[in-house]
């Protein structure tokens, strides 16, 4: 975990949360509510820690040699790293987080973050006049691995995401319950003062913050 | 259900484009989408068709998405009434 950069708010209080990034192009476009959100847990009087995911973000790794098991292995190991005693998971972070107690905000398949990111490159391929198809990239993905949004996925990772669920025995906060539009959906990065109080608040009742 | 249809539509351009309740429901069948909604380039077309596909419960195949599909707001609609019918 050393070499993997990270976000920190410690005070060394007792309530010490991991938060588990959304993935790919959704971490880009949720950074800035990221922040917004743990500055609010860190009033709330949680310490809370982000890491990067290795392949991702300042980290030195190639995106290539990375799968789901490593992020899975990283984020272990950042909660040990941290002395986290709590964890929260955000959008497909709910597929590498660490068996805290804790909630998913919103978790979603890793079946559908891989559709989504080869619909995104289908139609900016499409804008360009080449003509690409989902299923056939889909399938030369599994043995060759792929470019997707600016990400390296090689074939273990378009794997195990295809295969990939969020743990339906945990808390889940939906963006139904703290309201307005999902800025992972944007496309434009956002930020929403309203919302991340919403999620921060929920987040601290459920742990009982 | 017609009436579902055309309320989970509008709530899903709303989530995805980040307009305003007032704006979408404002939209009626020849409202223009593609190319006339700034906030709908080709990265949120992706958001606005997988969103479609989560919330109502169908698949879009690649070749199902053209220049008609989001010419207008009734088209999308006509599209969606269409794959749940």
């Amino acid at each position: 975990m050393a070499e993997e950069a990270a976000i920190v708010f410690d005070r060394g209080r007792a309530l010490r949360m991991l938060v588990v990034p959304a993935l790919f192009d959704e971490a880009n476009r949720l950074r800035r509510q990221t922040m917004e959100l743990m500055r609010r847990l860190d009033r709330l009087g949680i310490d809370c820690f982000l890491p990067d995911l290795p392949g991702t973000g300042e980290s030195l790794r190639p995106g290539e040699s990375i799968s789901l098991d490593d992020w899975r292995a990283a984020m272990a190991s950042a909660a040990e790293h941290f002395r986290a005693n709590h964890a929260l998971a955000l959008r497909g972070g709910a597929l590498v987080r660490p068996n805290l107690p804790g909630p998913d905000h919103a978790p979603v398949k890793g079946a559908t973050i891989l559709r989504q990111l080869l619909r995104m490159r289908v139609l900016s391929a499409r804008e360009a006049g080449r003509t690409e198809r989902a299923d056939d990239l889909l399938v030369r993905a599994l043995t060759e691995g792929i470019e997707l949004a600016g990400y390296r996925l090689g074939p273990a990772m378009v794997a195990q995401l295809e295969a990939a669920m969020p743990d339906e025995g945990r808390p889940v906060i939906s963006q139904g319950d703290i309201g307005g539009g999902a800025l992972w959906l944007r496309a434009e990065a956002g930020e929403d003062p309203v919302q991340a109080d919403g999620l921060a608040q929920r987040v601290a009742a459920g742990i009982g913050a | 259900m017609n009436i579902d249809i055309d309320q989970s539509l509008r709530q899903i351009l709303a989530d995805v484009l980040g307009l305003s309740a007032t704006q979408v429901a404002a939209f009626d069948a020849e409202t223009g989408l593609f190319g006339h909604l700034p906030e709908l380039d080709s990265m949120s077309v992706a958001g606005l068709l997988t969103e479609m596909e989560d919330r109502l419960g169908f698949i879009i195949e690649d070749d199902e998405v053209d220049g008609e599909l989001l010419e207008s707001y009734g088209s999308l609609l006509a599209f969606a009434r269409a794959k749940l019918a």
